[in-house]
């Protein structure tokens, strides 16, 4: 067996979600997913950084017991990418699939995180998967893949950024079920510190408290108030013997702002709590 | 109480009589002295009576002046400023004599001078943005902070002193800052003015004295309802406070549960509002319940409107999605938690996470008042569909003639009809008449730095080379494509002659408009904040290369809307620009939706990929007489701006309205403005925030 055989061999074990990735559901958005699931309808995921999208989407693979193939998209990623590409090995040619269309073969969770931050021309190969066509033309090879059924294409969007030139386009949102994630309610986050942390409930309320104090500055002079990624980082930071306000600064603090009096101001909220 | 209860003068003056004989004689006693000490409370009088007797023991003559100027001392020092003060005259004396230590007594302004001089105090003005941050984490709500001679908050503004300097060390003087800061928000936060108080204190024979009592409970109350949120806070709060006394303590053990409210203070006031009072805490300033009912008043009427705005918004929304709704009323239900400001919002049964807006408003509403009020959900509402405040008849004379001067007509949107008032205003477009021609090269030279700074930043953002890949030319191979290449004719497939890696400016296709305030509110600061942020501006993106034009507008009537242009699309920015930049001053009033009609109109016309409508403003729509203020203006702007968008626009907007929180979301929607503090930020801020939006 050559080479990239066995690499995609690798990969497809990769894909498995053996053990269930712990996910708090904050409404009805596990049921909303599943019927877009069994629709075979994609899914756009909207909410602000470190709020459990990926996480989300990871508990959804293992609960419809599928491979999620992840692609974290960047301002480099081309249709080409996704899709696949000719390498040679032996002074043959291997055509190699990309991460899309060795989701749509495997019929797996196929997951584009950010995806405005990648190349326009991606929307060629994501059309005709998004729409009712469900297929992936695959150009160089002169093939047409169709989706399998139990296939699933889910993009992630930040609406909150700023930048014009980072909007999702009508044409590619309209073709999704949106659903919406925000930060969960407090006692809510403070269950989910827990279980990715081990550190007790007191100290887990009070770091939500925090993310609170922060969060009321959004607008304010912070873009993004301290998410619920940050709050498990300090969390852990705190499991392992890092004071609480030493864990607050280099986990949540440090991450929000570069500002000195902004800095000084979210360590002044870090010390009201602890 | 007892070991609280002040010396009687008399008490005073013979305890005095030991300390100071020596200095006194049968023409000077210590009956005046004395007099001074009496006001104090007991723990002063026992200060000021230690330190005299050190003071003595060197020289009686050190102890009288000491003990003369001690209450004054005390009041402009505080404590630990008035050992210092002795303590340097008494140094004075070891070191020069008697003479100049007595002078350095009498010197009490220019100790206090030197002191603030020497660097331990902290001045407001230094630690203001800060406290202002911390103080909106903590409240979610915007607290105002001013210097003033007295410290105390009307609930939407604190007044602290303008600067602390009790304490040998900064840090300590931080924490007083932050101390005051966070006792004042305690009050609004905990329902301090929940209460109308007048009644209350006119009951006691001596209004003032309960009012200082009433103060004193409040804070102990107020320092153990911080503790169950803050700890850190009620910690700093107590660390300030020192030992209670033991009264005082059992009074603290009696306001301490979760549910004591003003009213438990309010009882309590009448077991201590005889006693003597003991010395207030440091971070207390005075209380004016009657302002502070006024500014609460104000807020609550404000929000009462507000969410009942967004609420019937909400209800629509509902409607429309469930036509069974149609004809019932959708039944609102709120359950909140005055702990931590939660709530749920049901419609109808159904449980809605409200717009981040309305939650915000919702957490404040709560805070006034421990819950939302039921009657705030009632559909019938306070009556903010006044009835139709424009003259339905108004007579359309004039409008031909604005015509025939040269006007252009344009619709504006009636929320109340849910449709156009057709050809509703009359727009003229005129250019800005120059201004000092010198104007622009003065700013140019004040901001020499940060301008380069700008420039460089910005060319950076321009000069964001990308490797172009598979390129028929370039200064590279592109080794993918070449190995792409080999391997499609390997397969027999036709290979690309694309096979090199470019470095390529990316051509980054923007115009932007940018729409001026010219309005009368303007004036003054925030006018010439303006003009410097437009010079900045226009610095900047010459270095960027992209298109833009910029336009003033301001208005008098829906018969007279006018656009000023400052510069055009086409005009290059030189000398005419620059005058006219200089020329921008304050007019008459913000009408703002036609204004982004014709600009919308204009930018539409510019060849671009991308184009932005970028809105500088100091306030919400607003214009004269015809019912244009308030909900018409905001909703009559917002339809402008949705036109915009689907006109392929994207809308932004700059502001320095601190009120803007309210409306602007519901304007422009999330992630499309940016409130700035300060006018003074303005000329940076708006560059950096360009360079963020199209980057």
């Amino acid at each position: 067996m050559s080479g990239p055989q066995a690499l995609r061999r690798l990969d497809a074990d990769l894909d498995r979600i053996e053990a269930e990735p712990y996910y708090e559901p904050i409404g009805s958005e596990v049921a909303l997913f599943e019927a877009a699931w069994k629709s075979r309808v994609p899914v756009l995921l909207k909410g602000p950084t470190g709020c459990g999208k990926t996480r989300f989407v990871e508990h959804m693979a293992w609960r419809l017991a599928r491979p999620l193939v992840t692609v974290s998209c960047h301002d480099d990623l081309t249709a080409s990418d996704l899709v696949g590409r000719y390498l040679i090995v032996d002074n043959e040619t291997v055509w190699m699939d990309g991460p899309l269309a060795r989701a749509v073969r495997s019929g797996s969770l196929c997951y584009l995180d950010e995806i405005v931050e990648a190349r326009k021309d991606t929307t060629v190969v994501i059309h005709p998967l998004a729409d009712s066509r469900r297929i992936l033309p695959m150009e160089k090879r002169g093939e047409l893949l169709r989706a399998p059924d139990e296939f699933m294409l889910i993009l992630s969007y930040n609406p909150g950024y700023q930048s014009v030139l980072k909007e999702l386009k009508h044409s590619t949102r309209q073709r999704f079920v949106a659903i919406e994630f925000d930060y969960p309610r407090a006692d809510l986050e403070a269950k989910i510190v827990v279980s990715e942390s081990g550190i007790n409930l007191h100290i887990a309320e009070r770091l939500v408290k925090f993310a609170a104090l922060t969060r009321n500055l959004k607008g304010g002079g912070l873009d993004e108030g301290a998410s619920t990624r940050l709050l498990v980082h300090a969390a852990q930071l705190m499991q392992r013997g890092v004071a609480a306000h030493a864990a607050c600064t280099a986990a949540i603090s440090l991450a929000l702002s570069d500002d000195p009096e902004m800095l000084a101001a979210i360590d002044e909220l870090a010390s009201a709590v602890f | 109480m007892t070991e609280l209860r002040s010396l009687s003068q008399q008490e005073l003056e013979e305890k005095l009589d030991d300390i100071l004989c020596a200095a006194l004689s049968s023409r000077r006693s210590a009956a005046a002295i004395a007099a001074g000490i009496a006001p104090l409370p007991r723990a002063q009088q026992d200060f000021v009576l230690a330190w005299a007797e050190v003071a003595a023991q060197n020289v009686a003559e050190l102890g009288y002046q000491f003990t003369a100027q001690a209450p004054q001392a005390l009041a402009l020092l505080g404590r630990g400023g008035t050992e210092k003060w002795l303590l340097a005259a008494l140094d004075a004396y070891d070191k020069e004599g008697l003479y100049p230590a007595c002078a350095a007594l009498k010197d009490l302004a220019g100790f206090k001078r030197r002191a603030d001089a020497a660097g331990a105090g902290v001045a407001l003005a230094e630690v203001a943005r800060v406290l202002e941050l911390f103080l909106r984490g903590l409240a979610g709500r915007r607290l105002q902070l001013e210097a003033s001679d007295e410290t105390w908050t009307d609930t939407g503004t604190i007044f602290l002193p303008e600067r602390i300097a009790r304490h040998s060390e900064r840090a300590q003087n931080f924490r007083l800052y932050k101390a005051i800061a966070v006792h004042h928000w305690a009050q609004a936060r905990y329902g301090s003015f929940n209460l109308d108080l007048a009644p209350v204190l006119a009951a006691y024979a001596v209004p003032e004295r309960a009012l200082a009592w009433f103060n004193l409970l409040e804070a102990i109350r107020l320092e153990s309802q911080v503790g169950r949120g803050f700890p850190g806070l009620a910690a700093l709060l107590a660390a300030l406070r020192g030992e209670l006394a033991p009264g005082l303590a059992a009074a603290q053990a009696r306001l301490a549960h979760a549910e004591s409210s003003v009213a438990h203070s309010v009882a309590l006031l009448r077991e201590f509002h005889a006693l003597p009072l003991p010395e207030p805490f440091p971070y207390m300033g005075s209380l004016y319940p009657q302002r502070a009912a006024e500014v609460r008043g104000e807020r609550i009427a404000k929000e009462r409107r507000a969410l009942y705005t967004e609420l019937e918004q909400l209800r629509l929304a509902l409607q429309a999605e469930r036509p069974e709704l149609q004809d019932g009323e959708a039944a609102l239900e709120v359950e909140s938690s005055f702990e931590t400001l939660e709530f749920e919002l049901q419609i109808d049964g159904e449980a809605v996470a409200p717009p981040e807006e309305v939650a915000r408003l919702m957490r404040s509403i709560i805070q006034d008042f421990g819950e939302i009020p039921e009657e705030y959900l009632l559909a019938s509402g306070p009556g903010a569909y006044a009835p139709d405040a424009l003259a339905q008849g108004e007579d359309a004379s004039g409008l031909a003639e604005s015509r025939a001067e040269g006007g252009r007509l344009y619709d504006e949107w009636d929320f109340r009809r849910r449709d156009y008032r057709k050809d509703w205003c009359v727009l003229f477009e005129s250019e800005v008449l120059p201004g000092d021609p010198a104007y622009v090269a003065g700013v140019r030279a004040r901001y020499a730095g940060q301008i380069a700074q700008l420039r460089r930043r910005f060319e950076a953002l321009r000069g964001e080379d990308r490797l172009a890949r598979r390129q028929h030319e370039g200064e590279d191979i592109d080794f993918d494509a070449l190995v792409e290449a080999y391997a499609d004719r390997a397969s027999g497939i036709e290979a690309s002659e694309r096979l090199f890696v470019q470095r390529r400016r990316i051509e980054r296709n923007i115009a932007a408009m940018f729409m001026v305030d010219m309005s009368g509110s303007t004036k003054g600061w925030i006018n010439a904040c303006e003009r410097e942020a437009l010079v900045l501006l226009c610095e900047a993106l010459e270095a960027l290369g992209d298109r833009y034009a910029i336009y003033g507008f301001s208005g008098w009537t829906r018969k007279r809307c006018d656009i000023y242009r400052i510069k055009t699309f086409g005009e290059h920015y030189g000398e005419a620009v620059r005058a006219r930049i200089a020329g921008v001053e304050p007019r008459d009033y913000t009408r703002m939706g036609v204004a982004i009609r014709h600009l919308s109109g204009i930018l539409n016309e510019a060849e671009a990929k991308t184009r932005i409508l970028f809105t500088l403003s100091d306030g919400k729509p607003d214009d004269f007489h015809d019912g244009y203020r308030g909900d018409y203006g905001i909703e009559d702007t917002r339809q402008a701006l949705l036109e915009a968008r689907q006109s392929g626009i994207h809308p932004f907007c700059v502001t320095i309205d601190e009120e803007a929180r309210d409306y602007l979301p519901h304007m422009y929607g999330p992630a499309s403005w940016v409130l700035i503090d300060d006018a003074g930020q303005l000329p940076l801020k708006t560059a950096e925030v360009y360079r963020r939006l199209t980057s």
